[in-house]
């Protein structure tokens, strides 16, 4: 964009403040804002409206039992934060999961990845003032929560993952569900592309709005999706391959700058596009793999006494790129320290950096494009 | 555009009738003298020349107007080429005094006023449903469809809901300009009413100004949006109220600009005129009457290219998508309109949705040939009252298809950003409005003949319906690709 200049010693600077209960701050985040008009001079963002000290929470309960808490981790994409919290565990008690288990998380997180991005597109689609794409990003994400229901009974906090497996196995027929809910996702993006990816209006408002480059991404420690929309192919289904993600075949989409520069808001939504497109594939090849393998193996033989006692970490690629959770266990039923590591947290502290010189319709244009969660920032 | 022929004219509280043919120079020539009428007492015959009435110089008709400050009026006439003294008309007990014709013409006012009421209320309320019902079926989901058939009375009970409830005016704003706003706003839309052509004869004021009374009372409604974000005492409607007034002003001159071609084109600023010239005056039926051919829109390229940049500024002057800056929800939380509540709310909401119709009704006024029926000729229209009333409906039918692209359009495109808004005004639209305006005044200047004009403007036409079929041809591609089940009944 065009280079602001400050020039009137004079002006009066106006202090704006944005949110916790504004419509584009995607649940209660606060920004301090400090403008000169509408030309952002600084924006400090204001974190823990929903601190719900889930960190804490996990110390005093027993390892399973923490899992239905994992799910408030991130509401919009639960599905991670239990894959998440049952891997760390798996490692603390050396268990091995079955490989239908294995199919079946796989499975369920890249459902849920579809749903997550696109309540994430629909939304910032949204905040550039586009209406129409928002419940049509819904409607698919209803197709989703109602697959996802009859799989484990949940729409939103699933609680589906289980220390050493999963907790159900597939209903009979559901898989053809899913199929033919591929069927109409794949024609229904290539349609979403032309109502907003594409259109015009959109491109103008999101091209080099808010570039990070590939160097500052790294620096200050963007993952996921924004760290790929900087050009830096980084997925830790490829590069810390866990899981099943190594049998299947699909390729990371990174940012192109295809109207601007690589980085720019455009990016982060074109990434997020392209992502659903290669889960959808990632399903295909899932439903096609699963019924290698034996029915109703889907949980791990566990120890008879759940008291570790050492340390774990685990990453997974959640919607919103590198989750990791490291747990201590001191021989107790309970562990003694539980630490979450998400994408929103890093993503909310380079907005600061970034907004000096920004439009405010372009400072939501960002922070939807970074696609934070309020409770993945507050723990 | 030549001017009326003068008419012989009947005064009829004098009891005189003046002949059509009075001397240029001024004065007006009596040529009947109706019996035992106030100027036949005072001895007045027919054959003399009004000079002065009410002490002002009589140069027309006009001037013999009652003022009616006095029962008994000065009348000075001119026999041959004597200058009588001057007499003292008394009007008094006689029908048409003074008097009655004010109170005539208030009635006729408040009747006026209450059909604009009564009609603006229901368009503007109507409008509201079809956005909501046709939003609904571009989103994929229903709608209202509760209070009453297909959720038609949705309109109303909104209405009630919002006059019912508690009226909230912040303690820290200022008070009397808060509760002004959103009166200027409805002032500022409601008043064009006033000069909507419906028909041919359904018009409450063909004012001689009537595009121009439109522009200037339209700029009422920056006043309120200003006024309403000032006074709310709160950083978000400030920045609301400043983007409104930035951008009505900008884009209010390339929309006057595009205005003032077809005035040119028209030789007057009476929409009554405007909508005359845009009809055939030949004598077969493809030649008469209003044939899109012989629409503004149609009549050379340069219309063509004004209707959009005239239907675009008319989208950003009425705060519509994509250019709903002003109450921009994700940006500045409701904008102007962020402070406001209940009734008062309404009334910025009633006149958001009036105006869509205002800008649809003047768009189809201006380039669409108003009430104009195809093969029918002003003057047949004129004797038959069910042609009169084809034509209004005619009116009202390109205006709700207008009212149907900027729903649409509003629904579909996302919102731009100030800077853009602005650089599409001054970098484009401005150049671009006074580019069509000297091409159009070298149009006239070179003097077209009608048939080469004939033949651009059904090729205009002809092009206009290749790029419609193209459009289809490619929304037809694009289902068959996206495989969407489509739901044609539209009814739920």
């Amino acid at each position: 964009m065009s280079e602001v200049i400050f020039t009137n010693e004079m002006d009066e600077e106006m202090t704006l403040n944005m949110g916790p209960h504004h419509p584009s701050t995607h649940g209660v985040l606060r920004f301090i804002i400090s403008s000169d008009g509408e030309i952002i001079r600084k924006a400090v963002p204001d974190v823990g409206y929903l601190h719900r000290s889930i960190e804490k929470i996990g110390e005093r309960n027993t390892y399973p039992g923490y899992m239905p808490y994992t799910d408030r981790v991130d509401y919009v994409a639960a599905m991670f934060a239990n894959e998440c919290w049952a891997m760390a565990c798996e490692k603390l008690m050396g268990i091995t999961v079955p490989k239908r288990a294995s199919y079946l998380r796989v499975i369920s997180c890249e459902l849920n990845r579809i749903a997550s991005h696109m309540i994430a597109l629909g939304a910032m689609a949204m905040d550039i003032g586009a209406t129409t794409p928002f419940p049509w990003a819904l409607r698919e994400r209803e197709r989703i929560n109602d697959i996802i229901e009859e799989l484990c009974g949940a729409r939103l906090t699933y609680n589906y993952h289980r220390i050493g497996g999963v907790s159900f196995d597939m209903p009979t027929g559901w898989r053809d569900k899913c199929l033919k809910f591929l069927d109409l996702f794949d024609p229904a993006m290539v349609e979403f592309d032309r109502l907003i990816t594409l259109n015009d209006i959109f491109v103008k408002r999101l091209a080099n709005v808010a570039v990070i480059t590939a160097e500052e991404a790294v620096d200050w420690g963007l993952v996921g999706p924004n760290l790929r929309a900087s050009g830096v192919k980084w997925d830790l289904r490829k590069d810390d391959a866990y899981s099943v993600y190594p049998e299947l075949d699909f390729d990371i989409p990174v940012g192109t700058g295809r109207y601007g520069t690589v980085g720019d808001s455009w990016d982060r939504f074109d990434v997020r596009v392209r992502e659903c497109r290669e889960s959808s594939k990632i399903l295909r090849q899932a439903l096609d793999k699963i019924d290698e393998h034996p029915e109703d193996d889907i949980l791990g033989k566990l120890p008879k006494k759940l008291k570790p006692d050492c340390e774990a970490y685990s990453r997974v690629e959640s919607a919103r790129g590198d989750m990791g959770c490291y747990v201590i266990g001191k021989g107790a039923e309970e562990p003694y320290r539980v630490r979450f590591r998400t994408g929103s947290f890093t993503a909310m502290g380079i907005i600061e950096a970034k907004s000096p010189g920004l439009f405010l319709a372009d400072l939501v244009a960002l922070i939807a494009s970074l696609d934070v969660v309020a409770p993945e920032i507050d723990r | 555009m030549k001017r009326a022929t003068r008419k012989a004219s009947e005064l009829e509280y004098l009891g005189l009738t003046v002949s059509a043919d009075s001397p240029a120079s001024g004065g007006l020539l009596i040529e009947k003298v109706r019996p035992s009428s106030p100027a036949e007492r005072r001895g007045v015959l027919p054959g003399d020349l009004i000079v002065s009435f009410q002490g002002i110089k009589v140069l027309s008709v006009g001037d013999m107007a009652s003022t009616g400050f006095s029962e008994t009026p000065d009348l000075v006439v001119k026999r041959g080429t004597q200058d009588l003294p001057a007499v003292q008309v008394d009007m008094k007990g006689f029908e048409g005094a003074p008097p009655i014709d004010l109170l005539a013409a208030g009635l006729v006012l408040g009747i006026a006023a209450a059909v604009i009421a009564l009609f603006m209320a229901p368009t503007a309320g109507i409008i509201t449903w079809v956005e909501r019902r046709v939003a609904g079926r571009m989103q994929s989901r229903i709608g209202p469809n509760r209070a009453g058939p297909q959720g038609f009375l949705v309109w109303l009970a909104d209405g009630v809901k919002s006059i019912l409830k508690e009226d909230i005016i912040p303690t820290e704003s200022d008070q009397w300009l808060f509760r002004l706003a959103p009166y200027l706003v409805f002032m500022g839309v409601s008043a064009t009413f006033v000069v909507m052509p419906f028909g041919q004869k359904l018009i409450a004021a063909d004012l001689d100004i009537g595009i121009l009374f439109v522009i200037a009372v339209t700029s009422l409604v920056t006043i309120g949006l200003m006024t309403g974000g000032w006074a709310s005492n709160n950083k978000w409607s400030l920045l609301g109220g400043v983007r409104s007034a930035a951008q009505i002003i900008s884009y209010e001159i390339p929309g006057a600009v595009a205005i003032v071609c077809l005035v040119m084109m028209t030789g007057s600023l009476r929409l009554q005129d405007i909508i005359a010239a845009q009809g055939g005056t030949g004598s077969t039926v493809l030649d008469v009457g209003g044939w899109p051919w012989y629409w503004y829109v149609f009549r050379n390229p340069i219309t063509f290219g004004l209707f959009f940049l005239y239907f675009t500024t008319a989208l950003a002057e009425g705060n519509r998508g994509p250019f709903d800056l002003p109450e921009a929800e994700s940006e500045l939380v409701a904008g102007y309109s962020t402070e406001y509540s209940g009734m008062r709310y309404l009334f910025f909401f009633f006149a958001e949705w009036a105006n869509v119709f205002v800008m649809a009704g003047i768009a189809s006024a201006l380039f669409l040939g108003g009430w104009q029926i195809p093969g029918v000729s002003p003057a047949q229209q004129e004797a038959s009252l069910a042609l009169q009333l084809v034509g209004v409906g005619i009116f009202l039918a390109k205006s709700w298809v207008l009212i149907f692209v900027v729903i649409w359009v509003k629904w579909t495109l996302p919102r731009v950003r100030i800077d853009q808004m602005m650089n599409l005004c001054w970098k484009w639209f401005v150049p671009l409005s006074f580019g069509a305006f000297l091409l159009t005044a070298l149009w006239m200047v070179a003097g077209v003949p009608k048939s080469v004009e004939l033949v651009i403007s059904v090729l205009t036409f002809v092009v206009w319906g290749a790029i419609m079929v193209h459009f289809i041809r490619r929304v037809q591609h694009n289902l068959r690709e996206s495989r969407i089940p489509l739901h044609l009944n539209p009814f739920i």
